[in-house]
């Protein structure tokens, strides 16, 4: 039995079902860091005083963690190309660097985090520094969910090419779409806390 | 996939395979509604339990009183504590582990794919990842009650700052939580695809039957209003686990001693969250109900539907407007009169899509020639029994009147009318009408009559008191039935009623368990069609349908209800006939 539109495009939707099915998941994912955000506005519009996010975290740390994981959209996007393109090893090349960017930006957190645990911050201490944990650690989580994905379609791409070039060309495109969200969040999380 | 899919089904897998981790939506749809029917029961016993104790406040329960341990109820008398981990665990049990789990996971799974005409769901192994995380997130809920201090005791609406300072039950209830919300957006992600992507050629939207739509729409509301709840239960489980104070007010005193924590937090963030998911699931505990309704009716009174397009219109619009109504609920929080008299207006707007529909499905009826099936007196029943849940819901979505009303008993009756003889008999009703396609045989008519009068008559002794004891003023929580209190004393008879009530809705239930297994093995032997139904899962394929549910993907030439149509052959036209 085969399940229609996995790899061709329904004719009058134009979308093939994978695709449909990560725009719908972005869309939940919208409306949970949506939320988490709205938390944010009506804690900090209710907080008699509010800590400059700036005075508090590491801003070169934070900025230079925005730019790789900008890099690693960039990188991402070629990897797709090149699949489109059929040259699997250019393939392995860009994914390869954007497996390596998303682990760097787990280790720069981690690293904010120690860093934040000798200061004595903790996610007990304030409201502020109890958001920054909950939402990095939640970006966090998804960035590492990121990068289980595309390790696992950097492994598993060589037999599913052999196998079928587009079925391997659909994953990375819906698992780019991902992790372009997954930026997009961190680009506003950025300002929000270490900023603002 | 390709490749491992067809040799995977060219020979027969081994038995756990077919059963437990099939694909196939329809043995996902199966094992959904036994598992939502069994913790059906499991929130009705503890229900069961709790009546006790409002109708004999303080005496032994019998049977299983001596069961339960003198952490619950030494000597068999139920402790408040454990009262109050019943009353939160009945509501989350029946809400999240049954009804929904049903009315989506069992119902739709099993007819989506069927009634659209596609070969399975559109991501079968995501299906199968959704179900384990239903049921991982069940054993989760019902572990917790062996937590040290019990399970979650914060009423199924666990509201801080009790929740963030209850016993670990509440960790429980969270991390269940969880589990059910993702389990609930895989499977809505997959339906939604599964409808707009898998619809078979010539199935455009304004031929898909009512009850896909319902669930389509109930989709979106899972899919949507799930996520501000998942991000609730991420602050709550901060809060309680990591120390945050994100729902902890500067200066909170417990027990006579000031909380040592931050502060800063805002109870009502909580409320606002879980609102916001929390009114739309009441139409994800409807929509599917009156989805199942509209297909017997329209079967059993041999006429089309009544308004197919604006009930169509209808739901869609209720969808829309069930994400700006949540703050009816919060009406006596303080929040200020311009926002109570916003949420009034959109309550008091939402109310008109619910009447379109329902009295669409009563004009339905009129001048059909009704065949009074088993399905059919179920779907009649709910007709008036969602009548009067709506009704008595007017009151409580005006700020007014719902200051009286809140946290009473007629809060209850109001939403037990709606979920449990409305919802419910839907449910029951989509069982007798589909256990044919799904078993190959009929269920018993006579031990249905018994289980829908028997049924029908003792939820309404169970419910229609509780619109009284409200109107008197007493507390939805109170586990005494106010039996303390001068001014409520003179309610008891009525908790008594309801206890003996409750007990004889049990042995009903017992009618139609039995009924299940007698059909299995006895019931009469059907053609794929036996309802003379007009829709493809009838009309298209035997019962029970094959794996790949069409030996040739069906080609669909008309609407859903081609009913008694001057000139045509038959009282019914398929639609896919040619």
């Amino acid at each position: 039995m085969e399940i229609p539109y996995s790899t061709t495009a329904r004719p009058d939707t134009g979308v093939t079902n994978s695709k449909l099915g990560i725009w719908l998941f972005l869309a939940s994912e919208v409306m949970l860091f949506g939320s988490l955000f709205s938390a944010y506005v009506l804690l900090r519009v209710g907080a008699p005083s509010w800590p400059h996010g700036w005075a508090i975290m590491n801003v070169p740390l934070g900025a230079l963690n925005t730019a790789v994981l900008i890099t690693s959209s960039v990188t991402m996007v070629l990897a797709w190309v090149a699949l489109k393109e059929r040259d699997l090893s250019r393939y392995w090349l860009w994914m390869g660097f954007t497996v390596l960017l998303g682990v760097m930006f787990l280790s720069i957190k981690a690293f904010e985090y120690a860093d934040k645990f000798q200061q004595g911050l903790y996610p007990s201490t304030n409201t502020f520094m109890g958001l920054y944990f909950t939402l990095t650690g939640l970006h966090a989580l998804h960035v590492a969910a990121g990068v289980v994905v595309n390790t696992w379609l950097l492994g598993a791409g060589f037999t599913m090419w052999e196998r079928d070039p587009d079925r391997l060309t659909h994953r990375v495109e819906a698992a780019g779409l991902y992790w372009h969200f997954v930026d997009i969040v961190w680009i506003v999380l950025f300002p929000l806390l270490y900023l603002l | 996939m390709t490749t491992q899919s067809s040799d995977a089904h060219a020979a027969v897998p081994p038995f756990w395979r077919r059963t437990l981790f099939s694909t196939d939506h329809k043995v996902i749809g199966i094992q959904y509604a036994i598992t939502a029917m069994v913790f059906l029961l499991v929130g009705f016993f503890l229900m069961m339990l709790m009546r006790w104790q409002l109708a004999y406040p303080g005496r032994p329960i019998p049977l299983v009183g001596g069961l339960l341990g003198a952490t619950r109820a030494p000597g068999g008398i139920m402790l408040p504590e454990f009262y109050n981990q019943l009353g939160a665990m009945h509501g989350t049990i029946m809400i999240f582990l049954g009804v929904v789990p049903l009315a989506v996971g069992g119902f739709g799974n099993y007819l989506v794919p069927l009634q659209i005409g596609a070969p399975d769901m559109a991501f079968p192994r995501l299906n199968l990842a959704s179900y384990w995380a239903f049921a991982a997130g069940g054993v989760v809920m019902i572990a917790s009650f062996f937590a040290p201090g019990g399970a979650a005791s914060s009423g199924w609406t666990s509201y801080p700052p009790l929740a963030d300072i209850a016993t670990t039950g509440q960790t429980f209830w969270l991390a269940g939580m969880v589990l059910l919300i993702t389990s609930s957006l895989l499977g809505s992600i997959n339906f939604i695809t599964t409808i707009v992507q898998l619809r078979a050629p010539g199935l455009s939207f304004m031929r898909l039957p009512f009850f896909v739509w319902s669930q389509l729409v109930t989709s979106f509301l899972l899919l949507l209003a799930f996520p501000p709840l998942e991000a609730a239960a991420v602050l709550q489980l901060m809060d309680r686990v990591a120390g945050t104070s994100f729902y902890l007010p500067s200066g909170l005193v417990v027990g006579g001693k000031a909380m040592a924590v931050a502060g800063g937090g805002s109870p009502l963030l909580w409320q606002h969250l879980f609102w916001f998911l929390a009114h739309p699931e009441v139409y994800v505990l409807i929509l599917p109900a009156m989805g199942i309704v509209a297909e017997i009716i329209a079967n059993s009174s041999r006429k089309p539907l009544w308004g197919y397009r604006l009930m169509v219109y209808s739901v869609v619009f209720l969808g829309f407007m069930s994400f700006l109504v949540w703050a009816h609920h919060m009406f006596l929080t303080g929040m200020g009169t311009t926002m109570s008299a916003f949420f009034q207006t959109t309550t008091m707007i939402i109310s008109i899509p619910s009447v379109v529909v329902l009295s669409s499905l009563v004009v339905s009826l009129w001048g059909g020639a009704i065949r009074f099936t088993t399905p059919a007196l179920f779907a009649l029943a709910f007709l008036p029994m969602f009548g009067i849940g709506g009704l008595t819901g007017l009151p409580l979505g005006l700020a007014a009147t719902d200051i009286h009303l809140h946290d009473t008993y007629y809060v209850i009756g109001h939403f037990h009318y709606v979920v449990a003889p409305g919802t419910i008999f839907a449910l029951f009703a989509g069982v007798y009408y589909w256990f044919p396609k799904a078993t190959g045989r009929m269920m018993n008519a006579r031990l249905g009559a018994i289980h829908f009068w028997g049924s029908f008559v003792t939820m309404n002794l169970i419910f229609m008191p509780m619109f009284i004891q409200g109107l008197a003023g007493m507390n939805r929580r109170l586990y005494d039935a106010g039996v303390q209190d001068p001014h409520l004393q003179g309610l008891q008879p009525w908790s008594v009623l309801q206890g003996w009530s409750a007990w004889a809705l049990g042995v009903f239930q017992l009618v139609f368990i039995v009924n299940v297994f007698w059909s299995l093995r006895k019931g009469s032997r059907v053609d794929a069609n036996p309802w003379q139904a007009t829709t493809l899962e009838w009309a298209a394929t035997s019962s029970p349908p094959p794996h790949g549910n069409f030996a040739v993907i069906p080609t669909v030439r008309r609407g859903p209800y081609e009913y008694s149509v001057p000139g045509a052959p038959a009282d019914f036209t398929p639609q896919n006939a040619i």
